[in-house]
């Protein structure tokens, strides 16, 4: 199982290693890692992604709420979320097939922000399945580079984490 | 509390004194200079060791002897370094100490000045929390709550790394009164309803154990442990962390578990239908082959740590909170309980007359039991601290114990060398003490640089060396399981330790023969100084009884029986 979780941590030096190297030590996996500050610069806000069975999840959550600087931790279920990742994609383009690559682009709501002789970049925005399918659809013509940013993630509606600490 | 600006050091030694610090184990280097200047007209009793390993493991010493935070203090790059095993040591163990670390000034940080190690770097996967204090304002506050971390919740290590332009800056100081994060709640209360559950399933078990960790010596609850095991009338065994929680006189103790625990204990943990786990946390020397362990028994685990609810092994009922309240809740919930059918005390009870610990005694060569229970007889209420490996299983296994705090040990790590350092520790936290360090040959030799310390500080322990001539624990191993090969296990004849005490102006006695114990022994009680006693044991004396690794911890085994 996938688990997608909202860590609240205070915003101060070495937080990233504290709670990265606890998942290294104690063995998990992080699939992604997103950090950055929240509306409140004193505090930033990691979404973490991780694999596991529940059992990993509650070790995780509960060795994570040791570390000092962790303020809150909350699971966001698919069901109850929206969640985001950004990838640019450098691929090979030229005159016979640029066109057809803005088709693709458009197709799935994707950016050119940047146009050379030989490439395109395209900005994609969206859940791991919406990229790896242009990615897929770009292969053909040579992809270059690319590079991914970690997901992140909020609950839908009304609902926040962290409340009172925010 | 002043208007005129003081220094970072100054301000230190006001913040150690707020949260009462009598003592200091440590030792100077450039980058402490400023530091060390203040301590020298302190009122702060600074005891300075002869290794930063051994600042670390007095400190923890100290801490487990007395109950308070212990404090060391070493310089930046080897002497920040030279704490890590003590650090760790006090992690594992959940210790707390606050390690304060020189550092180079902060604007050399990150350039690999002289002596630069990034040290808090270095002790995060070994710290509770530590610090790298950049702005001297903000020092009373980290001081503040690094002795709130280190002694609360869980206890464990903290870190202050210290950059020497910050003990030389001035401010104008105050100390805060208290401390709050955000992230840090301690005091989480208890859950009322598991509580009430916990007294259920206890009312409805037939054959329950007790199981009982550190954490009920560190949360305080011997007496209320006492209490429980008396309303319900079950057994209670303890790890090694845990001796000294339950009185081993007591009909209802079964002493130790685990790898060299009692076959008694292992035996009842085995057949038992429910298992009160109370500040334990299912160590693989306790539980042995992990499947296998206790599996009748439904589990309730008591602990403040929520982390440790199901790590190890599968947990019917978490009750997550302090020991003591928690035990006095349960008790309160059991008072009406009516005695428990004999039946079960009485399979134990079989049980233990028939499997009681034992080893062949001998009228030519010293057995290491017997100079455990020598130690004993002429001391019954020592502290004792002990080495790693069989001398510690000795120690654990033929001393008796009936008060918490009385048994001092390195037990996570399994530190070779804690024992003579953490005894400097212990006697100084507990002056009226006779603290007697059980030593091994091997063990002593990692930190008997320390003789220098008490000679001059003029503290009296007494190191006990059980000397087999062996890394005898290892020994014992390759003896078992690998056809007698002793790669590397045999120290004999590389040190007289007799000597060795009095080249230090300290006393050592030697005792060859099971007559001389008794005579060495209270030579040693009597006299002024420290005394190393060399006690020439058996060399081919194993540990027994003991669970092969691997194996159930019921598959426990005498002499003889290991194939
Ligand atoms: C620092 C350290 N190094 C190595 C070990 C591995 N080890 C465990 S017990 C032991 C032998 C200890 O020898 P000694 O102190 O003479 O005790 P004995 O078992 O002979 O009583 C060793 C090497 C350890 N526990 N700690
Ligand atoms: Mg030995």
């Amino acid at each position: 199982m996938r688990h997608t979780l909202a860590v609240l941590v205070e915003n101060k030096p070495g937080v990233l290693a504290r709670v990265s190297g606890l998942f290294s030590r104690r063995g998990y996996n992080i699939e992604s890692l997103a950090v950055g500050m929240t509306e409140n610069p004193e505090i930033s806000r990691m979404t973490i992604v991780v694999e596991g069975d529940d059992r990993v999840l509650l070790q995780v959550t509960s060795q994570l709420s040791k570390l000092i600087d962790v303020i809150s931790i909350s699971d966001l279920p698919p069901s109850e979320s929206v969640d985001r990742g950004l990838a640019l994609i450098k691929v090979a383009a030229d005159t016979d097939t640029r066109a057809e690559i803005m088709q693709i682009a458009s197709i799935f709501r994707a950016k050119i922000i940047d146009v050379g002789a030989e490439t395109l970049v395209i900005e994609v925005t969206g859940g791991k399945g919406k990229i790896r399918a242009i990615e897929d659809m770009l292969d053909r013509f040579g992809i270059k580079e690319v590079v991914r940013t970690g997901r992140v993630a909020l609950h839908r509606g009304t609902k926040t984490v962290g409340g009172e600490y925010r | 509390m002043t208007d005129t600006p003081i220094s970072g050091a100054k301000a230190l030694i006001n913040c150690l004194k707020n949260e009462g610090v009598d003592t200091i184990f440590g030792y100077p280097g450039g980058v402490l200079l400023p530091l060390y200047d203040e301590l020298y007209d302190s009122d702060i009793n600074h005891i300075l060791v002869r290794h930063e390993q051994c600042a670390a493991h007095a400190a923890d010493g100290y801490a487990r002897a007395t109950g308070k935070v212990g404090v060391c203090l070493a310089t930046s790059g080897p002497g920040a370094t030279n704490l890590v095993t003590g650090i760790a040591n006090a992690y594992m163990d959940s210790v707390p100490i606050v390690a304060i670390t020189g550092q180079v000034p902060t604007p050399m940080i990150g350039n690999d000045a002289f002596q630069e190690a990034d040290i808090t770097g270095i002790t995060l996967p070994i710290t509770k929390h530590n610090y790298l204090v950049r702005d001297v304002e903000d020092l009373p506050g980290v001081v503040k709550e690094a002795f709130y971390i280190a002694s609360t919740g869980r206890p464990g290590p903290v870190l202050i790394d210290l950059p020497k332009d910050i003990t030389t800056d001035e401010f104008e100081f105050t100390y805060p009164g208290r401390t709050y994060l955000r992230g840090y709640h301690p005091d989480v209360g208890i859950d009322e309803d598991a509580v009430k559950r916990a007294a259920s399933m206890i009312l409805d078990s037939e054959c329950p154990v007790i199981y009982a960790g550190g954490g009920v010596i560190i949360s305080d609850s011997s007496s209320e442990l006492l209490k429980l095991a008396e309303t319900i009338q079950a057994p209670v065994t303890t790890t090694l962390l845990g001796i000294g929680a339950f009185p081993q006189s007591n009909p209802l103790s079964l002493r130790m578990l685990g790898m060299h625990g009692t076959k008694y204990a292992n035996y009842a943990v085995q057949e038992s239908d429910l298992l009160i786990a109370i500040g334990a946390r299912f160590d693989d020397r306790v539980t042995g082959k992990i499947d296998a362990f206790a599996p009748h028994a439904k589990v309730i685990h008591i602990d403040i740590d929520p982390a440790e609810i199901g790590k190890n092994v599968r947990v019917d009922l978490p009750v997550i909170g302090d020991a003591k309240t928690i035990l006095q809740s349960l008790i309160s919930h059991l008072q009406k309980m009516q005695t428990r059918s004999g039946a079960w005390l009485g399979k134990v009870g079989a049980w233990k007359k028939k499997h009681p610990l034992s080893y062949v005694q001998s009228n030519e060569v010293i057995k290491p039991q017997y100079v455990v229970q020598e130690i004993h007889k002429a001391c019954p209420d020592a502290i004792i601290v002990t080495e790693v490996g069989q001398n510690q299983m000795w120690a654990a296994q033929y001393f008796q114990f009936e008060n918490p705090r009385t048994f001092i040990t390195s037990g996570g790590l399994g530190t070779m060398g804690y024992g003579f350092p953490a005894a400097i520790g212990a006697k100084v936290g507990r002056p009226d003490r006779t603290v007697i360090d059980i030593a091994g040959d091997g063990s002593f030799q990692m930190t008997s640089q320390e003789l220098a310390t008490v000679s001059k500080s003029k503290i009296k322990v007494i190191v006990a060396i059980l000397n087999n001539s062996y890394l005898g624990m290892v020994r014992q191993w390759q003896e078992l399981f690998f056809d007698e090969r002793y790669s590397y296990t045999d120290i004999s004849q590389s040190v007289d330790f007799v000597k060795l005490a009095e080249a230090y102006n300290l006393v050592g006695i030697r005792a060859e023969k099971p007559s001389e114990v008794p005579s060495a022994i209270s030579e040693a009680l009597s006299a002024d100084r420290t005394v190393v006693i060399d006690f020439v044991v058996d060399p081919m004396e194993n540990v027994f009884p003991m669970v092969p690794a691997g194996a159930a911890i019921n598959q426990i085994l005498d002499p003889g029986e290991v194939a």
